[in-house]
Parts: C-alpha cells; structure tokens; sequence
C-alpha cells in the first residue's frame, strides 16, 4: 500500500540501525519514552529492541486509552447499560477491560446489558435514530484523535434535535500526561526513572500539531521528536532523540512531516473547543488525579452529557493488587515485572487494563512473543 | 480516496476494501489524495513531497555512516 510499504522497508531499517549504533556513545544510556499506544504496537509487532544497540532503551508510556482509563469509569458505563436501561455504544476495545464486581462490559452484556460495539461514533448515532424510544449513550474514550469526532457526532444531534442520544465523556489529554509523568517525583529526582527524551505521538499530532509539546520541551530540557506509526518512523525518530541527546539539545522535531503539522488540524481544533470544556481533575489509571487532564461537555450542549442527564458520581475503585498495569503506565515498570503477567494474566483473561487493547504494554508484549524475557525473568527468580 | 458524496462522506480505499468515512474534520481535499483515517473520521491529508523527503532522510541515515 501505498506510504504504507515504503515505510516497513527493512534494508532501510538496517541501515537506521547502523546510523543509530554508530551515533551512541558507549558511556551513556539514552532512555526514551513512547508516548503512544500505536508506538507500542509497532514497537513490539516489528521487534524493534532487536535492533536497537543496548544503550538505547524503550520505556512505554501512558498513551492507551482504553489503558489509562480507571475502574470507576468504566462502572459508570455498566451502570448505565445495567441500571438505566440505556443502549451503550462502545469502541470495542473497552469490552474486556475488567470493572469492579468481576465485571465488564462484556460481562454486563452477558447480564442483559444492551451493549453495543460500534466502529465509529457515527453508528451511535445511527442507532439512536433506529431506536427513538430508547435512550442511546456513547461511551466516548481516548485522545485527541478521537475527541473531534464526538465533537462532530453532538454538533449532528444538535442540529438534527435527536433527543435520545447523549455521551458519557472521558476524552483525556495528551500534553498533560506527559506533564504530569515528568513533573512525578519517579521521574524529577535524581537516580529515578530516567528519560532522555520522548518519541512524541503520530494520530494525536496530526490534530493537536507540534507546538504543545514546545513548552515542555524546554521547560524540562527534553528532546521530543514526533514519529509516524511505521518501523521506520520509529527508527528515524529514535535516531534523530540520539543526536539531540548528544548534542545537548531539547527542540520538538517532527519525523512526521508528511501528516503533521506545527498548527495541527485547527478545524478540529475548532469544532473540539465549541463542544468541550477542561474538567478541573480527571483520574487516570496509574497517575491518579491529574489537574487539567481531561474534558467534559459545555453546559451549552449539556443535554448531549450523560453525566448530568443521568445525574453519575465517579467513585474512585482501588485496581487489583497484583496488577502492576499504573507503574508500567508511569513507565515505572516493565509488563515482565508482573508476576502475573502471561500466566494468570493473558489477553484472554486479562486482569487489568494493559492487556486488554493491542496497545496495551502488556498485550503487545504477549501478543508477539516478547515474553521470553519473561521466562528467563520467571527461571531466575525461581526458589 | 475514490469518491466524494455530499454531507462530507468520502470513500476510501484500504488495501482494496472500500470504505465510508467522514470528512467533517479536514478541509479541501479531494479526490486521489491520501487521508489518515482514524474510528471513521479523516484526521489529515498526507503530503506526498514530505512522504518523499523522509525516505530520503531515512536512505541518508543508512548510506552515511559506515557499518559498524
Ligand atoms: S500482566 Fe496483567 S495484571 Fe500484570 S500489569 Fe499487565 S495487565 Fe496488569
């Protein structure tokens, strides 16, 4: 496919490899973050470590949605579905994702909870045309890249005065996640968590564009260098973090020129600050209550918030102690560190929420067998 | 992209499976352009000149330094 193809070209990769190894200095260690879940994947898919040098290291960062979405939020769904009768859309990839009592969404469905997965917010709409007796609520998670469309989807039910359709929003930030992961002492003090610098996301640059990671760049002295989702990309951009780590620099430089830009799409821009407002706090899993983080709907279009239609209460929910998913979240630890990663723990029966999604740290690593550093981490261990 | 309707739905095609999307969100493309596509919406145009300038950053990258 076209800009799909030439960017997977593994002669070309090898050769970013050989650019990359040359490039290190063998006295230091360069530890970047990928911010994205789509980074992860790509990261695990294509064997990337494999062809980093071992001064160069991957630590996965808070960019899953469906990873970073705590407990609570998700029992608010189900109570929707369970309690209050509504039809709940949902992006599929929030089905499995453990809730309180053992459940999920999938469970709630088995439960007769009228559950649905659906493609795009568009559907949603859809079906709360098809059904003008029921009540239709879109569970609405994710970044940047996927809060315009909501936007889009309640400016349609406004101006259609489609009177059954609301959203239960959880749209999130991507500025301040990163914000918060280096303002955390794990990462501000000394001999913490090091990062050299950050491989800056592809879908939500296209919207948000280049300059919000500016600030952050400088304030912190961090190189960011926005990467498109192919192995290439990657490489590139991990090639382009070593030389700003070398020369002491700490600029924002895009590799995904083809699709970024500094502005970003102001359109959407646009349609996302006429429909939504920041919420003051937003919880996420792993970094807790995050100042500023998150988004909800305008009193304007309050009718189309589920929240205050339905009157919810987010309660805070403790994760399941075993379930190292807020440390990997804060880059803190790595999916072998948990002791139940692929045994108790699998893509099948996931116990919490980074192995739920592709994007997840934990799937990625299950998924393409880059738990054999586990079983190595296992046998060591072993009394 | 193969085909514009109006109300701002094109149709896409992804490695020959076509496809609705939306267009609410990007402004002046048209057809035989390319389109990042993400849950049914178009984020962005792809620009093929920058396309083209990456892979020849990326060649560089791999002819200038010498094997290690
Ligand atoms: S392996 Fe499972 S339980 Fe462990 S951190 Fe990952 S998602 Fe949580």
């Amino acid at each position: 496919m076209k800009f799909i193809d030439e960017f997977r070209d593994g002669n070309v990769a090898q050769g970013i490899a050989r650019a990359i190894a040359a490039a290190v200095s063998p006295a230091r260690r360069y530890n970047f973050m990928e911010f994205c879940g789509g980074h992860t994947h790509a990261i695990a898919r294509y064997g990337l470590p494999d062809l980093l040098p071992s001064e160069v290291r991957m630590i996965h960062g808070p960019g899953c949605p469906v990873c970073v979405l705590p407990i609570g939020r998700i029992d608010l769904a189900i109570k929707l579905a369970l309690e209050d009768g509504v039809i709940l859309c949902t992006y599929a990839d929030t089905v499995r994702v453990p809730a309180s009592g053992g459940l999920s969404l999938l469970r709630a469905k088995a439960r007769g909870g009228d559950i649905r997965m659906v493609y795009a917010v568009s559907d949603a709409l859809k079906v709360a045309r098809d059904h003008p007796d029921r009540e239709v609520v879109f569970f609405a998670i994710g970044f940047e890249t996927t809060t315009p469309p909501t936007a889009v989807a309640i400016l349609q039910a406004a101006s259609e005065g489609l009177k059954n359709f609301s959203v239960l929003c959880c749209h999130v930030l991507t500025p301040a996640a990163i914000m918060n992961i280096l303002d955390s002492p794990a990462v501000a003090e000394p001999g913490a968590v090091p990062l050299d610098g950050f491989v800056g996301p592809a879908h939500v640059s296209t919207v948000i564009g280049s300059r919000p990671y500016e600030g952050f760049a400088a304030q912190f002295h961090k190189p960011v260098v926005i990467a498109g989702f192919e192995p290439l990309d990657m490489m590139q951009a991990i090639l382009m973090l070593v030389r700003q780590v070398n020369e002491g620099r700490a600029e924002v430089e895009n590799e995904f020129s083809r699709a970024v830009t500094r502005e970003g799409n102001v359109k959407a821009q646009k349609l996302v600050a006429e429909v939504f407002e920041l919420r003051p706090s937003f919880e996420w899993r792993g970094l807790g209550e995050v100042p500023n983080s998150a988004l909800r709907i305008r009193e304007c279009y309050g009718e189309y918030d589920a929240e205050r239609r339905y009157t919810l209460e987010y309660v805070k929910v403790e994760d399941n102690k075993a379930c190292e998913c807020g440390a990997i979240l804060r880059g803190v630890k790595r999916p072998t560190d948990c002791k139940i990663f692929g045994t108790v723990c699998t893509p099948e029966n996931p116990m919490g929420s980074c192995m739920v999604s592709s994007e997840g740290a934990c799937a990625a690593h299950y998924t393409y067998g880059r738990y054999k550093d586990a079983a190595v981490a296992i046998s060591s261990h072993a009394p | 992209m193969v085909e514009i309707n109006d109300n701002d739905v094109a149709i896409v095609e992804l490695g020959g499976v076509k496809k609705d999307i939306s267009l609410a969100l990007v402004e002046g493309v048209v057809v035989g352009d390319y389109v990042i596509v993400h849950v049914g919406f178009a984020l962005t145009r792809l620009d093929p000149e920058e396309a083209a300038r990456t892979l020849a950053l990326m060649a560089e990258a791999g002819l200038m330094e010498p094997a290690a």
